[in-house]
């Protein structure tokens, strides 16, 4: 057994790096919040004692349903679409390429370093290099001219085009319909798993979400006194085909990983069994990986959610269409003195990447004990 | 598990296409860095240049000469201090756990995944009180603050490996916490260094909230001046990517050279991977 000392000691060399980040991650968390529900902004930012105001949740309320807020709205919206398509892209193409490489016959180390090594750059090297090849006239649009067909036209990160669109202020008109849905959705699963208790409580809870939706009483309950329209800008797909190109090596990699550790006996008795090759991939391998997918979209996720220096390198933070929250609140705080509206932006962010890695990281450390 | 058959020629075909298309970028970066300014007619984007003009590099070179050094100290000094405390970290964790330490590790590698965004304007009061704002020995402490984490994590990994009745027979000669460490634990040390140590660098190297946010010009690394440069209208494309292949290539060259290890980080960092 340890003795007392030595127990004394271990969390004696601890305590600096347990204290350091109590401070620089919890503290300064809780400082932002707090800094977020205030005024604290242009000339007061400055001075040495400025003069701040508590002003509640005033800053979120501009933020979502002001006048002034409109564009970090539409900056959500880029950010839920980026995050969307870039974790669903990169983790077909991660699983292609892992699948692909797997089955190789030759050539494996060559081609997995191939495929792995824009991971090792940084977001602002791949942003540079993408922000050249997307220019208008740049070298995707002029690739059809190296075998003799005229040029693309498609405006890769300057596209101002919009798709999509929907009303911000119907908001909870939406919300309804997608709550119904799901709630419908696990209502069937639970009728058709004989469990018809939770089954009736959820079909209610449906019925009263569709009459609300239907009825126009959501579709009332707007949350701007004027319409609003955002969508999915045209100029996002740019900033996706550069972070898919860095990120699905390391898709593949997981992938891949988790490939290896299959046991070949699993394969086998498959293939005693009579399964085809595609057959073992579909249903011995793919179900197998599942847990590497739940990882890699929570990875996926929340560097989607924060990324900044990818569309700063890209387009830079003025350039509106390409625009996401982590680059306004670059803009609001270090441009524009802003420190309140700065604080809250961050605040968001934070919430929408606790709700991926809270789960995550406590089941990982409550999952087999010590690991 | 190689492929047979017919299927064996065609996955090595699409594998071999993929890769000559992932590996187009690089194509462009490098044709692009070494034509000269009047060369780079857009119509002309894919063809080789006439003769290679390394002029670029040694324009960004001189250019960059100041940020890279300022990159070198960050990452190596900030990797060096993130590296060690993370490998005592580890070791408390795995070998001596406290009272709490269960609840306490959550918590800690929580801090790996938050948006900085969300402490960055009370980091940014903190270095301004603490008079470390601007300057590199601040962008030090952040880095090696918000590395903790990650190297904490990694090392307690490694060390959970180490079997206690080890450390039980060291215990038995009269070895206590810091003659374990010092004579049992850092003798194995060294894959896990090389591998914290590389996924740090490359981190740190490859940073830039930070970095746009916290450093005055002067001491400002490279990822912030390559970004500089490129977002500026007037500049020819051929110095922006000599400068992009002069700030990728340190962390390249690891990669290359010591592919494994970053690899190991790189699925480490994944928690479960």
């Amino acid at each position: 057994m340890h003795s007392r000392r030595d127990e004394l000691l271990a969390v004696l060399v601890i305590l600096p790096s347990i204290v350091l980040l109590a401070i620089f991650v919890y503290a300064f968390i809780g400082q932002s919040i707090k800094a977020s529900v205030t005024d604290w902004g242009q000339r007061a930012a400055l001075s040495l004692n400025p003069e701040i105001h508590y002003v509640g949740m005033q800053n979120y309320k501009d933020l979502f349903t002001g006048f002034l807020g409109m564009r970090f709205r539409q900056d959500l919206t880029s950010m839920i679409f980026f995050t969307a398509l870039f974790v669903v892209v990169a983790l077909a193409v991660g699983l292609g390429l892992a699948t692909l490489v797997d089955h190789l016959v030759w050539g494996e180390a060559v081609l997995r370093t191939v495929f792995l090594f824009p991971m090792s750059l940084s977001f602002v090297v791949t942003g540079t290099i993408w922000r050249w090849l997307l220019q208008p006239r740049g070298g995707i649009n002029q690739l059809p001219t190296v075998v003799g067909l005229p040029a693309g036209q498609f405006l890769w990160l300057s596209s101002r085009e919009q798709r999509l669109a929907f009303d911000w202020a119907a908001l909870p008109h939406y919300g309804c319909w997608m709550l119904a849905i799901a709630l419908g959705a696990l209502a069937w699963t639970n009728f058709r798993r004989a469990r018809p208790g939770t089954a009736r409580r959820q079909a209610v809870a449906t019925a009263a979400l569709l009459a609300l939706a239907v009825s126009g009483v959501a579709r009332r309950l707007a949350i701007l006194d004027f319409p609003e329209m955002h969508g999915f800008n045209v100029a996002i797909w740019g900033v996706v085909i550069a972070a898919v190109w860095q990120q699905s090596g390391y898709t593949m990699a997981l992938y891949l990983a988790g490939l290896r550790t299959i046991p070949d006996e699993l394969r086998e008795a498959a293939r005693v069994d009579g399964a085809s090759r595609f057959q073992i991939y579909r249903y011995v391998e793919l179900p197998m990986l599942t847990p590497i997918t739940v990882s890699a979209v929570v990875i996926l996720g929340h560097i989607a959610l924060k990324i900044f220096d990818l569309i700063f390198a890209m387009a830079g933070p003025d350039h509106a269409p390409t625009s996401v929250p982590a680059i306004t609140m670059f803009l609001k705080t270090f441009r524009g003195n802003e420190f309140a509206v700065g604080s809250a932006i961050g605040v968001v962010l934070l919430v929408l990447v606790s709700l991926l890695i809270i789960p995550y990281v406590s089941t990982s450390f409550r999952e087999g004990g010590d690991q | 598990m190689p492929a047979k058959g017919a299927t064996r020629v065609f996955v090595q075909a699409l594998a071999l296409l993929l890769a000559v298309v992932y590996l187009i970028p690089v194509y462009m970066t490098i044709v692009t860095s070494l034509k000269s300014p009047e060369e780079i007619s857009h119509l002309q984007a894919w063809s080789l240049p006439a003769s290679a003009n390394w002029g670029s590099y040694s324009i960004a070179f001189r250019r960059f000469a100041p940020y890279l050094k300022n990159s070198f100290v960050l990452a190596a000094v900030a990797t060096l201090l993130s590296a060690s405390m993370g490998a005592i970290n580890g070791y408390v964790m795995s070998k001596y756990p406290f009272p709490g330490s269960r609840v306490v590790m959550p918590l800690i590698v929580f801090g790996m995944f938050i948006p900085y965004q969300s402490v960055l304007v009370p980091l940014f009061q903190f270095l301004q009180k603490t008079r470390l704002y601007g300057g590199l020995p601040g962008l030090i402490v952040v880095h090696v603050v918000y590395g903790l984490p990650i190297t904490t994590l990694l090392f307690r990994s490694f060390y959970a490996e180490i079997p206690d009745e080890l450390l039980g027979a060291a215990r038995i000669d009269g070895a206590g916490f810091a003659g374990i460490f010092r004579y049992l634990i850092l003798p194995l040390s060294g894959p896990p260094f090389l591998v914290v140590g590389i996924w740090q660098f490359t981190q740190i190297w490859n940073e830039f909230l930070f970095a746009v946010t916290l450093a005055r010009p002067d001491a400002q690394p490279i990822t912030v001046a390559l970004a500089n440069l490129a977002g500026g209208q007037a500049v020819s494309w051929n110095l922006p990517m000599a400068g992009s292949v002069l700030a990728a290539l340190p962390t390249v060259a690891i990669y290359v050279l010591l592919g494994r290890y970053f690899v190991r980080g790189l699925l480490a960092g994944a928690l479960k991977g």
